[in-house]
């Protein structure tokens, strides 16, 4: 498989807005270039779920936000275009309730201009409440990525973002592999709760730890897979952790709704000709 | 009614500083430097600041800009102490750095004729309403500002505004100032009175719907800043939902900071909020 596997910064499905709110903070090269993983797109548009939808916790949040998206028809008529435009290198992410909803979404995004790669959301921490197919078992997620990747030109990359699970995250990343997906994001946010008790994923710094040894035991068990350091991503040496244990890029996400610059300044300290920073801080 | 609007014109993250804090009743009012921001700010645009140890941030009302000052632009936000995060921000002493983000979300439209308005406020969420008097009043308008609250220490204090209002109408819950009552209960009074042709709300939900109500039937345009609570307060997280109808009249769920804060107040479904 000869796509090309983003990175090494990209941003987080479902932490970018539709791309416009995060312009204004981008830095002097804007979108241009960036790799902007959308937030999840279904074939019908969906309203989200009720509020309230995030709550703070120690070192993170929990949200069930419900994938909010405008559906497919209007994300191509709007959204993406103008992800296009700003030139950003646009990661869509899709997320069904079947494996049919899935092959659809990647046969009309494989015709759509611009699109550079897919990002199939299974391991979303609440299924059922967001009405997603249930992906249990690491046949599953092999299935719906054989089913996108079908669908969608063999040189542009299908990525999946997998639950950080260490216990079955080894075996879900090689069937995933082993199905076509050309490297696995590591990981989706960690089932939780709300303090009320309603299902949630926690994200933030909190999930780090947890992720960090998810990215180690893939890369490890499969050298040859490419893996994507997903979770409390949130300046250099958070990023560089991932880096170091064999990831080939990270994805920033909650990082971006604490200070919305984070991805900038990744992207300047780890391009590949700069100079190493003399220390990297975060407010 | 032709009427300006639009998104501030950018947002900035900035490192400024806390130049003033001053205990007024039950909140905190500090004074910040944030360069840029002041110079973008327009009246129901909001800020959101950075808490240490926090992952989410805390949205904060502007009450006031000042273009000038010994310290260059400066603007003022009340804290209304709520947990952690807010006690750590009214606890900050003068001089400590804080980050934030700003101006966001939609400010109030300013009408393009001198018209007259009705502003209504609860509590600390009341404060955009002052820098947008001083607004109106630049162009004309008549102005008449109703501030209320539980009590008199939850009360933004409208002294410096008589001076530049038509009038001041104070109600407490409790009768410690002013008229005794809820202001929720009196809307429809207050509204029939003053003739407005816009009526602009700020405060919780229950103010914001009987102001909206009032205004539709007295035939007057409404516009209220909502609070739902948000992690980012960017657009970029999806967290505060906002059920409105569409001109179009299909239901949808929008941003309360992106799309919001400041709404048409006949465009939000309070029964879903």
């Amino acid at each position: 498989m000869s796509a090309r596997v983003p990175g090494p910064v990209m941003v987080a499905a479902g932490c970018g807005g539709t791309g416009r709110e995060l312009e204004p903070y981008a830095g002097p090269e804007g979108l241009d270039g960036l790799d902007f993983v959308t937030r999840s797109i279904t074939l019908d548009p969906r309203s989200g779920g009720p509020g309230p939808r995030i709550a703070e916790v120690p070192g993170g949040l929990v949200n069930a936000v419900g994938l909010p998206n405008p559906g497919l028809e209007h994300f191509l008529a709007t959204e993406l275009p103008w992800l296009v435009r700003a030139g950003a290198r646009v990661v869509v992410s899709v997320a069904g309730s079947t494996l049919g909803e899935y092959a659809d979404l990647a046969r009309r995004l494989s015709r759509a201009p611009g699109v550079a790669g897919l990002e199939v959301n299974v391991g979303a921490p609440d299924e059922d409440g967001a009405g997603l197919l249930a992906v249990r078992e690491p046949f599953h997620a092999a299935g719906v990525v054989a089913a996108v990747r079908r669908e969608f030109p063999t040189d542009r990359p299908v990525l999946v973002k997998l639950r950080p699970d260490v216990s079955r995250v080894v075996e879900g990343a090689r069937s995933c592999h082993e199905a076509g997906a050309s490297a696995v994001v590591v990981g989706n946010a960690v089932p939780a709760a709300f303090p009320d008790g309603r299902s949630g994923g926690l994200s933030g710094p909190a999930v780090a730890p947890v992720a960090l040894r998810c990215v180690a035991e893939v890369h490890r068990a499969l050298p040859g897979v490419p893996v994507i350091g997903c979770g409390g991503v949130r300046d250099l040496p958070s990023a560089t952790a991932y880096l170091d244990a064999g990831a080939t890029a990270v994805q920033v996400g909650t990082a971006l709704l604490h200070d919305p610059t984070t991805v900038a300044r990744l992207r300047a300290a780890l391009r590949p000709t700069a100079h190493p920073p003399a220390a990297e801080e975060t407010p | 009614m032709a009427e300006e609007r639009g998104r501030a014109p950018g947002a900035v993250h900035v490192d400024g500083e806390v130049v003033a804090s001053k205990r007024v009743g039950a909140y905190r009012h500090l004074t910040l430097t944030a360069p840029g921001v002041p110079e973008r700010f327009r009246a129901g645009s909001f800020v959101a600041v950075t808490v240490a140890g926090h992952v989410a941030r805390r949205a904060l009302w502007v009450h006031r800009v000042r273009a000038s000052s010994a310290f260059g632009p400066t603007l003022d936000v009340v804290v209304e102490v709520r947990g952690s995060g807010t006690a750590w921000l009214a606890a900050l002493p003068v001089g400590a750095r804080v980050t934030l983000t700003g101006p966001l979300g939609r400010p109030f439209a300013l009408p393009r004729d001198a018209v007259s308005c009705l502003l209504v406020g609860e509590g600390y969420a009341a404060a955009p309403l002052f820098p947008l008097a001083e607004r109106l009043r630049e162009r004309g308008c008549s102005v008449s500002l109703v501030v209320s609250a539980p009590d008199e220490s939850h009360l933004l204090s409208a002294l410096e505004a008589r001076r530049w209002v038509r009038s001041v109408t104070v109600l407490t819950a409790d009768g410690s100032v002013g008229r005794r009552g809820h202001v929720a209960d009196h809307l429809h009074e207050l509204v029939e009175r003053s003739d407005a042709d816009v009526v602009y709300a700020a405060g919780p939900a229950a103010v914001l719907a009987g102001a909206a109500a009032a205004a539709e039937r007295a035939g007057a345009w409404s516009q209220v800043a909502v609070e739902v609570p948000t992690a980012c307060g960017t657009g970029l997280c999806h967290g505060c939902p906002l059920p409105v109808v569409g001109e179009d009249g299909v239901d949808r769920v929008v941003r309360a900071c992106a799309e919001g804060p400041v709404v048409r107040g006949d465009r939000v479904r309070w029964d879903a909020l």
